[in-house]
């Protein structure tokens, strides 16, 4: 019966994240248009974009092969897995312990890499443009995550994501300087991995600066809903790793109830609004940057995981 | 038992090896030689596996009254030489099954069958020997056959220069060794490794001992700076010995190095740790640099060996600096980690390598700007190349992923450590090693992409045609078994449990015993992995995405041209090719570490020559290591060049001269 529970709770949260993620987008698109004095599209236009692209009729690229059909599903399989594993309202659900945030971060490496080549599938420069470029973004991006999740996993004394979210709880933490370091090093590497701005502009077409949209130029119909569905999971995983590492509080544990949960699904929710809320703002207040200075911007974000990892290191006494 | 099996593999190997002679211009020959390494090194893996899985039946040792008079020849079974012996033969066995189907094509038969088994029972015996003579004749003996098959297609332009780089180097190695076992044995001469490790040399003996052996074995192995034979010998031999050099020879290298430095060397000491994994880092990212920078299929494979031998010495350095300070359990992790990276390397080598074979097969092309577009003309070459690719990638499920996830929680256990220079080092390390996993999937997108996906770049890729099914069998074993060991590691984790408790003093808790196959390397709320489950919601979700999808929204499709913005360009030199997918990551690392320069030669307007980009890189090692080295050896050997063309009175006062002189020198000693 318990085990029962334990499923239902985490197919409650998969579907939790792939339910509220356009929600996020849309969020976040609303935002950003108020901020400069627009109306913008409505809350759930994501969800309406989805549902239009799945009715479409698909049309494929006469040199496309039977990997730029699978790709889709498997970048979206992958990052739905991903962020599903990372605790949104609760910590210690059945599943979390089948992939620490080693893990996650490698699985997410698993959907650019088949995303990447979908982009090449076809033959065209657009899309060589935009997976060579996705990929030296990830060179520089998925090192300098994992830099932050050393500074997590050597503070909390573990690299399971609800377990570093307890321990965040926990009094003694307190500020860090190597948590700072790491807080801002994430927010660098998540806004590179989604493709905002400055690093990528996910609002622009037909731009030579353009990254993730110019990788799936080529897809249309279903392919493109479950492409577009994945990135926005995608963001929401972020922001549920920023929310869950360093605004622990809230989180219900496993097996405390219904009233719990219901109460970290509420202040979830806040956390979502909030990250949404922080990266329009960000956006609005920022330019877009030239592709080659990204590595400047990346190169930065793994420099300070690097140096939050140092410290940790040096001020950990044996 | 076991060894007495393994010995008449070896035999069986060096039999064929000499039958071969003969065989080899008959129509059959090939086949029948192919055949005969397949059931010998299957029956070593069966053996040696069987002996791993059952501890107790290790620890065999025999001497034959072969070799030195005195010493004789002795072999010895133990853990770590069955670990290696099943993943040596399992690679050959794998090499042996893909040459039944690409040996066919061999143009000169004569010049590779008789030297493969020879090379097999070559690789096997280092691993069985037990004295120092053996060994080093073994690892001889290994390296000229291995020069041998190097050298095979010698008329191709660059080969014979890449099989006298790789001369050069093995003798260099070979005698680092000797030098290492020399000081190892001592004035006494107990060449017996029983007799050495009962010796236990001193601090000052072992350390120069170790950096001889790390020199030795390590230019094998291909580790930084000595690298520089292998991505020019690797791929110059036929597809299935380069595979074989690269996936198996190099581990057998790394055998070399962990019975020097955790056998036979006695107790570590902490900065063989530091040295060793500091080497390590820095051959991870500079293999994986290179191999960005090239286009040539085979030769990029060769320098991600370099790049995943870096990662298995990262494992093994940090093993050596636990033990050194008394962690068994951390210890018993990194080298865990390390020699599971070694099986894993091995697997996932071996399939890209035969995959590049079948290519090169296909198409007669290397370069990859002139292929494209394979994955409509070898689907099934390019879905198990994709396999290897992924799998070295370290992306989860595969089996690279699991290897390097525990080589990170290794590094995540080394706070602990008391040295301070470690404490700076090990963090650096870590990020070394994130990084140049990165970058290894930015590489395999560009190999997987530009060979297999895209438009053909030239007629052979528009042409070619599947490979055969020996080759795609013996490719498919592998990708299979990649994906075994991704999603059930915790069964190959505990298989390496003797190994690490001989070595380390200390083994993983026992995996196969945790609930739902998870792996748990320390404790269960410190860390855990499950590659099955993750393999299972991936599958299902994708299945069911699509299915659903199907099912209730569109099932579709229609073809037509490519979008392409609007602009699509019939031509195929429009795609993106291997040069251009790497331009942004020469940028950003190559201005430093290559001295990379572009440029631009745009002819006037209205000129009709193309444009012309050309981009210089220049390799700093070689620049400031090797050049100077063999100007020296040149500038030397002009000097000496005087000496061939004296008098007759000359060269006997020369030698009257050099007695005096030798023996004023034994005067003084006594």
């Amino acid at each position: 019966m318990a085990i029962a529970v334990d499923l239902a709770v985490q197919l409650v949260q998969m579907m939790l994240v792939l339910a509220a993620a356009p929600l996020l987008t849309g969020y976040v698109r609303k935002v950003k248009a108020h901020l400069v004095r627009r109306q913008g599209p409505p809350l759930l236009q994501p969800y309406r974009d989805l549902a239009r692209l799945l009715r479409k009729e698909v049309v494929l690229a006469e040199s496309a092969s039977w990997l730029f059909r699978a790709a889709p599903y498997l970048v979206f399989a992958a990052t739905w897995v991903a962020a599903s594993l990372v605790p949104s309202f609760a910590t210690g659900l059945i599943f979390n312990y089948a992939a620490d945030v080693i893990a996650i971060v490698a699985l997410l490496g698993s959907a650019r890499f088949m995303l990447a080549l979908a982009g090449l599938d076809v033959g065209t420069s657009f899309g060589g443009i935009g997976s060579s470029r996705e990929m030296m973004i990830a060179s520089l991006a998925e090192p300098a995550m994992l830099m932050v999740v050393f500074t997590l996993s050597l503070m909390a004394g573990s690299t399971q994501l609800s377990s570093i979210a307890a321990s965040m709880q926990a009094p003694e933490v307190g500020l860090r300087v190597s948590l700072a370091l790491a807080l801002v090093a994430l927010v660098m590497v998540a806004i590179a991995e989604n493709g905002r701005i400055p690093v990528d502009n996910p609002a622009t077409h037909l731009e030579l600066t353009m990254v993730h949209e110019a990788m799936i130029l080529e897809y249309s119909g279903r392919h493109l809903a479950v492409i577009e569905l994945a990135s926005y999971l995608k963001l929401l995983l972020y922001v549920s790793v920023i929310g869950c590492v360093f605004f622990p509080w809230g989180i219900a544990q496993s097996g405390q109830g219904a009233a719990a949960y219901l109460g970290g699904v509420a202040v979830y929710a806040v956390k979502l609004a909030a990250g949404g809320l922080a990266l329009a703002v960000f956006e609005t207040a920022i330019a877009k940057m030239r592709v080659f200075r990204y590595s400047d911007f990346l190169g930065a974000a793994l420099m300070l995981g690097l140096l939050a990892t140092l410290l940790l290191f040096v001020s950990q006494v044996t | 038992m076991a060894l007495q099996g393994l010995l008449w593999c070896i035999a069986v190997l060096l039999g064929t090896g000499a039958a071969a002679l003969a065989l080899a211009r008959r129509r059959a020959g090939g086949s029948l030689v192919y055949a005969l390494s397949l059931a010998a090194t299957a029956g070593a893996f069966l053996l040696a596996g069987a002996s791993l899985l059952a501890p107790a039946s290790l620890g065999d040792a025999l001497s034959l009254p072969l070799g030195v008079p005195w010493l004789g020849a002795h072999f010895r079974l133990d853990a770590l030489s069955a670990f290696f012996l099943a993943v040596v033969n399992l690679g050959g066995a794998g090499a042996s099954l893909f040459g039944l189907g690409y040996g066919r094509h061999e143009e000169a038969p004569a010049r590779v069958l008789p030297f493969f088994p020879a090379f097999l029972a070559g690789m096997n015996l280092v691993l069985v020997a037990a004295d120092a003579f053996t060994f080093l004749f073994a690892w001889e003996f290994m390296s000229l056959s291995s020069w041998a098959l190097v050298m095979a297609h010698h008329r191709r332009p660059g080969n014979a220069a890449a099989g006298y780089l790789y001369l050069l180097m093995a003798s260099f190695g070979t005698l680092a060794l000797i030098l290492a076992f020399g000081l190892l044995s001592g004035p006494s001469g107990g060449y017996e490794f029983d007799a050495i490790r009962g010796a236990q040399a001193g601090g000052g003996l072992a350390a120069v001992a170790l950096v001889l052996v790390l020199v030795g074995a390590g230019s094998k192995a291909g580790i930084v700076p000595l690298h520089v034979w292998l991505p020019l010998a690797h791929p110059a031999a036929p597809s299935h010995v380069s595979a074989l050099m690269s996936g198996v020879m190099t581990k057998v290298a790394v055998y070399g190095f962990v019975r020097v430095a955790f056998d036979l060397l006695g107790a570590p000491l902490w900065w063989w740790g530091a040295l060793v994994a500091l080497i390590g880092g820095i051959t991870a990212v500079m293999g994986v640099l290179h191999a960005l920078m090239e286009h040539d299929l085979k030769r990029l494979l060769a320098y991600h060996t370099v790049e995943n031998i870096g990662i298995i010495f990262i494992g093994l350095g940090l093993a050596l600096a636990f033990e050194a300070n008394q962690m068994p359990a951390p210890a018993a992790l990194a080298l865990t980690a390390a020699l599971f990276h070694v099986f894993n390397h091995s697997l996932f080598k071996s399939l890209l390598f035969f995959g590049a074979g079948a290519v090169l097969g296909a198409t007669g092309e290397r370069d990859m700007e002139r292929l494209g577009g394979l994955i409509h003309r070898m689907p099934k070459t390019a879905f198990l190349f994709l396999v290897g690719s992924a799998a070295i990638s370290a992306l989860p499920p595969f089996n690279g992923f699991v290897s390097e996830w525990l080589t990170f929680q290794a590094i995540l256990l080394s706070p602990a450590l008391p040295q301070w220079l470690l404490k700076f080092l090990v963090p650096a390390i870590g990020a070394l090693l994130a990084l140049s996993a990165a970058l290894a999937a930015a590489c395999f997108v560009k190999a997987f992409g530009v060979t297999f996906l895209g438009r053909p770049r030239s007629a052979a890729a528009r042409d070619a045609v599947e490979t055969d099914g020996w080759s795609l069998a013996a490719m498919g074993v592998l990708a299979a078994l990649c994906l075994l060991a991704g999603i059930l590691p915790g069964y190959f984790i505990d298989a390496l449990a003797p190994v690490t408790q001989a070595l380390a003093g200390s083994h993983l808790p026992e995996q196969r015993q945790l609930d739902w196959l998870t792996i748990v390397p320390v404790a269960h709320s410190r860390s855990s992995y499950n590659g099955l489950l993750v393999f299972l919601f991936i599958a299902a979700s994708a299945g069911l995405a699509a299915a659903a999808i199907h099912r209730f929204a569109s099932s579709a499709a229609r073809r037509s041209a490519p979008w392409d913005c609007g602009f699509p360009d019939p031509s195929p030199a429009t795609q993106y090719t291997a040069g251009s997918f790497s331009q942004p990551i020469r940028r950003v690392f190559g201005t430093v570490v290559f001295r990379a320069r572009e440029e631009v030669h745009m002819p006037p307007p209205g000129d009709l020559r193309p444009a012309v980009l050309h981009v210089e890189l220049r390799d700093l090692l070689w620049d400031a290591l090797y050049a100077p080295l063999t100007g020296l050896v040149g500038y030397c050997a002009g000097v000496l060049n005087k000496v061939q063309f004296l008098t007759i009175r000359a060269y006997l006062t020369l030698v009257f001269s050099a007695l005096v002189l030798l023996l004023m020198v034994l005067a003084a000693w006594q």
